[in-house]
């Protein structure tokens, strides 16, 4: 071996043990600089190159080329290892408690009345219905006469209704939509109908003065009580969870024959019987009935040709069994404790 | 309507259900039964015992130790307090381990108190005797009781017989919710009837035998009725040589079991026939009325009458009075006078048996205040044709009970007879209305059930006038429905053309508003719509703002909940107030509520309800956080049109300099503003407040739901970011205005990013620094487009008295 070359494998040995030993990337670049920059160890090799026999030069450049890519190579590889190390070590650093609170945004929130109301929308929309609304102040007509409660008629007592003048009043229900929707004389009708009724009521933990009903109006041909029926069942099923039961019950009202009050299988405890449903196993929700063929009368509609139903769903009623509220006055104080629970 | 099981069983012979079965089918036929009391639930091992021996408690001054024979073989000794305990009485006794419903001392218990052996101040006691309270009635329902001491069996009662069978407390008391059509089911022979056809048992109403001496009762007494109006029938009898004493001890027990406290048998028969029939009675002391004569006729204007319980009222021409020849005897249907009224010195009964108009009724009550049991029935309109048997069965049982010689005849004033009403039975229609195949024969079967009849020939129902809700096929088909059971009735959908559904676009722009102002941290709230007029002189309201003009609720509930809001700023900061005073540390609120609006004070017309949002925060952020809210809201609802925030229209509820009135195209939209420190105060809140009104119909014509894809720019932009001094009085909008106007086509974004007051700034002068961006679609540009723009755009600046900063 020429002393060249053993001075060139001398180079790289020295080479690859400092690399060896490099600690971090910028002791390995201090090596690159000293053993492969222009005034580098085995840079100089090559400047020593003229003192070589020409014939003898070819295999000098060839065993500094050779040392440079071997050194290269092990200095990459030593570069790659230190770089993973050190992001390690970065990352390692870096750890955090992630028990730690989380940073919430800022949100506001619905409250229960409304999110009840936008889920009863959905699932009448769902089902061809639209969504109507009508005048809060209303007409005593709209609201007693033509849904069959003339002058006098016990119920106008029983509901307690706030009087602006002789003839306008605070509706008491969302039935007079019904009237309206009927009279315009576009059928068939799905409808339902939203909105803010008034009673005379003392503030309590379960009356307000205030309140709302979704009132629903189908009127087409051949419309039966079994379809009253199995609307509402799909309803509760859709509200309450699809294991719900629906139970009929006789009753009256002045604008529906026959009428019915409609009970729905306690949605705590199954139908069991739980405080809840004051061990009865079944919660009343609504009330309905096959439209009175007086009422089409008076809206213009033959009652010999067409038909339908109509119910009517108290909102607060269901916004608190559904989130077990215990006070209906909760629910228009506005506390920020209370709105942020939904 | 209460009534106990054991009465409506005497018209149901062979009914034979538990409280809890009866009240469950009675519900689904249609009578709903809303509960009922087991009169013996909490009674247990009671049996009747008679006092052997009484002697003095050696230990104590009123007790007594007593032996008795309760049937059992060995006399039981039992230590008793009753100051009317005595040897040889028979008594109601509780065994050991038997239990009763409260103590002698007023204490009930719910599940019952259990009766043990122990010691009365050493004397051993091995059960006890108790009173009518202890088992859990009261001396008021059971007359022959001691009201202080133990109950008292008559002498011949066996020893060992079961106690509460005696008192008649196996029994169960149901309470019926009636609906206001069935006029008929207020009585119990209409509840019985209903309780017949549920279980498919006979019904036997009570037989009305005829009654009477040979004597003529118009040679007693004459009638008139003067307004048949108000008095469709009136029927009158007279009972002689009455002998006023206590009602038998069954009819004692009935009408207990309705609530009603028996006192003599003349006022227990009229009360048992209310009850019975749902007919009320009334009974004048016959030799009290003057000239014999009863004339119904309506009240004078002012005329003042003393009814039975002593009140005086003042009367009225609506009203309907029952007189004799000199003087009223009577408010009909509501109460009798105390000039007429029955003694224990009556000897002669003039009995009246009428039917008033029910609306009448129930206006007269309402007007002096008084309602009475009887009042309550005649209030739901009776039918006329109940009266004479009602009548009838009054006297019946005043011969039963031997209390009276009932003089033959019966005067009946009756000149309109109402008849019953015949309705087509068309069963083919019921059945598609029910979406049932009930057969003609079952549906004639259910009618038949509950009285009402079916003429084969004409094909008609016929409904007695009992059932006044009976009227059309519908009717007949919930007859149908409720016996065939509504729970057997299927379930379908309707069918017919597929309805497309959906929201009005007001309710889908409503449903925007309310995500997009949650998303920004507003919870909704839900506020009255009436409040109280006070709230205008807390809000600052000038004197003749148009918003004073409010609509008035004739009956409110009170001066608080007296007007229609025309504002909707009240709502929300007595929220925004509760929360304060609750220590809440911030509140963000809005509601989406009407006011209302009527340009005629009493309207003639429906007002103008308008929806508005309202928002409103305290420690939440100031001014322009707020109106970043509803910059993003019309963004949100695709309003192009700019938004203008002028300060020309005040309102003094906000902060003077802090307020602004929001137009798009010169109309008002809204407003926005800080809360003036006044209004802060009369609310009670601590914390600067700010709140924004957005008048909903003004906006829904303005929203847009369309998009249209624009090319994504592919030229580079240009800033320029530029600070200056600007007089204090220039506004933003001016200066915005202004760069604008001049910067023309290739102004792409104008951006205030600083604002500063204060040195080294001089007073009256403010540091404001805008970032404007520039670009064009078509090309890139050119420097000394910039240039221009920059140029004019300074120029201009500098006309308005604004540096740039050096």
């Amino acid at each position: 071996m020429s002393e060249f070359e053993k001075r060139v494998r001398e180079i790289e040995e020295n080479a690859s043990e400092a690399i060896k030993k490099a600690a971090d990337l910028d002791r390995l670049n201090e090596i690159r600089i000293s053993f492969l920059g222009k005034k580098g160890i085995l840079t100089s090799v090559l400047k020593s190159m003229k003192d070589v026999p020409p014939e003898d030069r070819p295999m000098v450049g060839k065993w500094v080329n050779d040392a440079r890519a071997v050194i290269e190579g092990r200095m990459e590889e030593t570069r790659r290892y230190l770089e993973a190390e050190k992001q390690n070590a970065r990352l390692k650093a870096e750890e955090i408690d992630v028990t730690l609170p989380a940073k919430t945004k800022a949100y506001g929130h619905r409250h229960p009345n409304t999110s009840v109301l936008e889920e009863v929308e959905r699932i009448f929309v769902g089902m061809g219905y639209e969504v109507i609304e009508g005048p809060e102040i209303e007409y005593d007509e709209y609201n007693f006469t033509k849904l069959n409660i003339p002058a006098n008629h016990p119920a106008k007592d029983e509901q307690d209704t706030f009087y602006i003048t002789d003839d306008i009043l605070l509706r008491t229900q969302t039935s007079p939509v019904q009237a309206r929707i009927m009279e315009q004389g576009r059928l068939p009708i799905r409808m339902i109908a939203p909105g803010r009724v008034f009673r005379s009521d003392e503030v309590d933990a379960t009356h307000s003065p205030s309140f709302h009903q979704i009132e629903g109006l189908v009127i087409d041909k051949g419309i039966t009580f079994a379809d009253l029926k199995g609307t509402l069942d799909v309803f509760a099923k859709k509200l309450f969870g699809p294991d719900t039961k629906t139970k009929f019950r006789p009753h009256h009202f002045p604008f529906t024959e026959p009428s019915a009050e409609v009970d729905v299988s306690c949605f705590k405890c199954g139908g069991k019987g739980c405080r809840f449903c004051k061990g009865e196993g079944w919660i009343e929700i609504l009330g309905c009935g096959m439209v009175h063929p007086h009422v089409l009368e008076m809206c213009g509609i033959d009652p010999e040709v067409y038909g339908g139903f109509a119910f009517g769903v108290g909102l607060e009623r269901i916004t608190l069994l559904k989130y077990e509220i215990d006070d209906m006055r909760l629910l228009y104080e506005n506390d920020v404790r209370f709105l942020r629970q939904f | 309507m209460n009534t106990s099981l054991s009465w409506l069983k005497k018209y149901v012979p062979s009914l034979d259900v538990t409280p809890k079965e009866f009240c469950d089918a009675m519900t689904l036929s249609g009578t709903k039964a809303e509960g009922y009391t087991a009169l013996d639930a909490r009674l247990d091992k009671i049996v009747v015992g008679k006092v052997l021996t009484c002697e003095p408690h050696p230990d104590s001054d009123h007790l007594h130790v007593c032996t008795v024979d309760a049937g059992s073989g060995e006399p039981l000794q039992i230590v008793c307090g009753a100051p009317n305990v005595r040897e040889g009485i028979k008594v109601p006794v509780v065994l050991v381990g038997g239990s009763v419903a409260g103590t002698h001392a007023g204490g009930e218990s719910s599940e019952g108190i259990v009766i043990k052996r122990g010691k009365l101040r050493g004397v051993e006691s091995e059960g006890m005797i108790c009173s009518i309270d202890e088992l859990g009635s009261s001396s008021e329902f059971y007359p022959e009781a001691a009201s202080d001491g133990i109950y008292i069996f008559p002498d011949d009662t066996e020893i060992g017989a079961d106690a509460v069978e005696l008192l008649g407390l196996h029994d169960a008391v149901v309470e019926f919710e009636v609906t206001s059509n069935r006029v008929d089911c207020y009585s119990v022979i209409g509840i019985a009837r209903e309780a017949a056809a549920t279980f498919g048992k006979e019904f036997c109403p009570p037989v009305v035998k005829e009654t009477g001496n040979g004597e003529d009762v118009n040679d007693y007494v004459s009638v008139e009725v003067k307004d048949t109006d108000l008095c469709p029938r009136y029927t009158a009898r007279v009972v002689k040589n009455v002998k006023i004493g206590p009602s038998p001890k069954w009819m004692q027990r009935c009408l207990a079991s309705n609530g009603i406290r028996p006192i003599n048998n003349i006022v227990d028969i009229t009360n048992y026939i209310m009850e019975e029939y749902g007919q009320p009675m009334h009974s004048y002391d016959y030799d009290l009325i003057a000239g014999h004569k009863i004339i119904v006729r309506r009240a004078e204007d002012g005329e003042k009458f003393v009814t039975l319980d002593g009140q005086e009222h003042e009367m009225d021409s609506r009203m309907l009075m029952i007189c004799d020849a000199e003087k009223a005897v009577g408010i009909a249907g509501i109460m009798g006078g105390e000039n007429s009224m029955i003694t224990d010195d009556c000897t002669t009964v003039l009995f009246e048996a009428a039917n008033f108009d029910g609306t009448n009724i129930r206006l007269t009550s309402k007007r002096l205040g008084h309602q009475t049991d009887a009042s309550q029935k005649f209030d739901k309109g009776l039918d006329p044709n109940t009266a004479l048997e009602a009548m009838n069965r009054a006297c019946q049982l005043i011969e039963e009970f031997g209390c009276g010689e009932v003089v033959g005849g019966c005067i009946d004033i009756y000149p309109v007879k109402r008849e019953p009403e015949t309705v087509l039975f068309e069963p083919e229609k019921i059945n598609s209305m029910l979406g049932t195949e009930i057969s003609e024969e079952d549906m004639i079967a259910y009618f038949k059930s509950v009285g009402l009849g079916y003429d084969e020939g004409s094909r008609r129902v016929i409904v007695p006038t009992f059932r006044q809700d009976v009227h059309r096929m519908c009717d007949l088909a919930e007859e149908v429905a409720r016996f065939y059971g509504y729970d057997k009735i299927p379930l379908t959908l309707p069918g017919g053309a597929a309805t497309a559904g959906g929201l009005t676009r007001e309710m889908r722009i409503d449903s925007i508003v309310r995500t997009t102002v949650e998303s920004c941290g507003f919870y909704q709230g839900y506020c009255y719509s009436f409040e109280s007029p006070k709230v205008f002189d807390k809000l600052k309201f000038a004197e003749d703002a148009p918003e004073r003009k409010a609509i008035t609720i004739r009956n409110p509930l009170g001066p608080d909940y007296s007007i229609m809001r025309t504002t909707s700023l009240n709502g929300v900061l007595t929220s925004l107030a509760t929360n304060y005073n609750r220590r809440n540390k911030a509140a963000m609120l809005y509601e989406m509520g009407n006011i209302y609006l009527s340009e005629e004070l009493p309207p003639k017309e429906l007002p103008d309800e308008r929806m508005q949002l309202t928002l409103g925060m305290y420690d939440s952020g100031d001014f322009f956080d707020l109106k970043g809210v509803i910059e993003l809201l019309f963004a949100r609802l695709g309003v192009k049109e700019a938004r203008e925030y002028t300060t020309d229209s005040l309102r003094n509820y906000y902060h003077p300099g802090r307020q602004a009135e929001i137009r798009i195209g010169g109309v008002r939209v809204g407003e926005i503003g800080e809360i003036h420190p006044d209004v802060m105060k009369a609310y009670g809140l601590g914390s600067r407040t700010y709140t924004a009104v957005i008048d909903m119909p003004a906006v829904y014509p303005l929203v847009s739901f369309e998009r249209k894809y624009r090319g994504i720019a592919k030229y580079p932009a240009v800033t320029r970011d530029i600070s200056m001094i600007v007089p204090k009085q220039i506004t933003n909008a001016e200066i915005e205005k202004l760069i604008e106007q001049r910067a023309g086509k290739i102004l792409e974004e104008c951006d205030l990013f600083d604002i500063y007051e204060g040195a080294p700034i001089l007073p009256g002068y403010k540091s404001m620094a805008y970032s404007l961006v520039f670009r064009r679609n078509d090309k890139t540009l050119e420097e000394a487009e910039i240039t221009s723009a920059m140029k004019k755009i300074l120029n201009g600046l500098s006309g308005l008295g604004i540096e740039l900063r050096k």
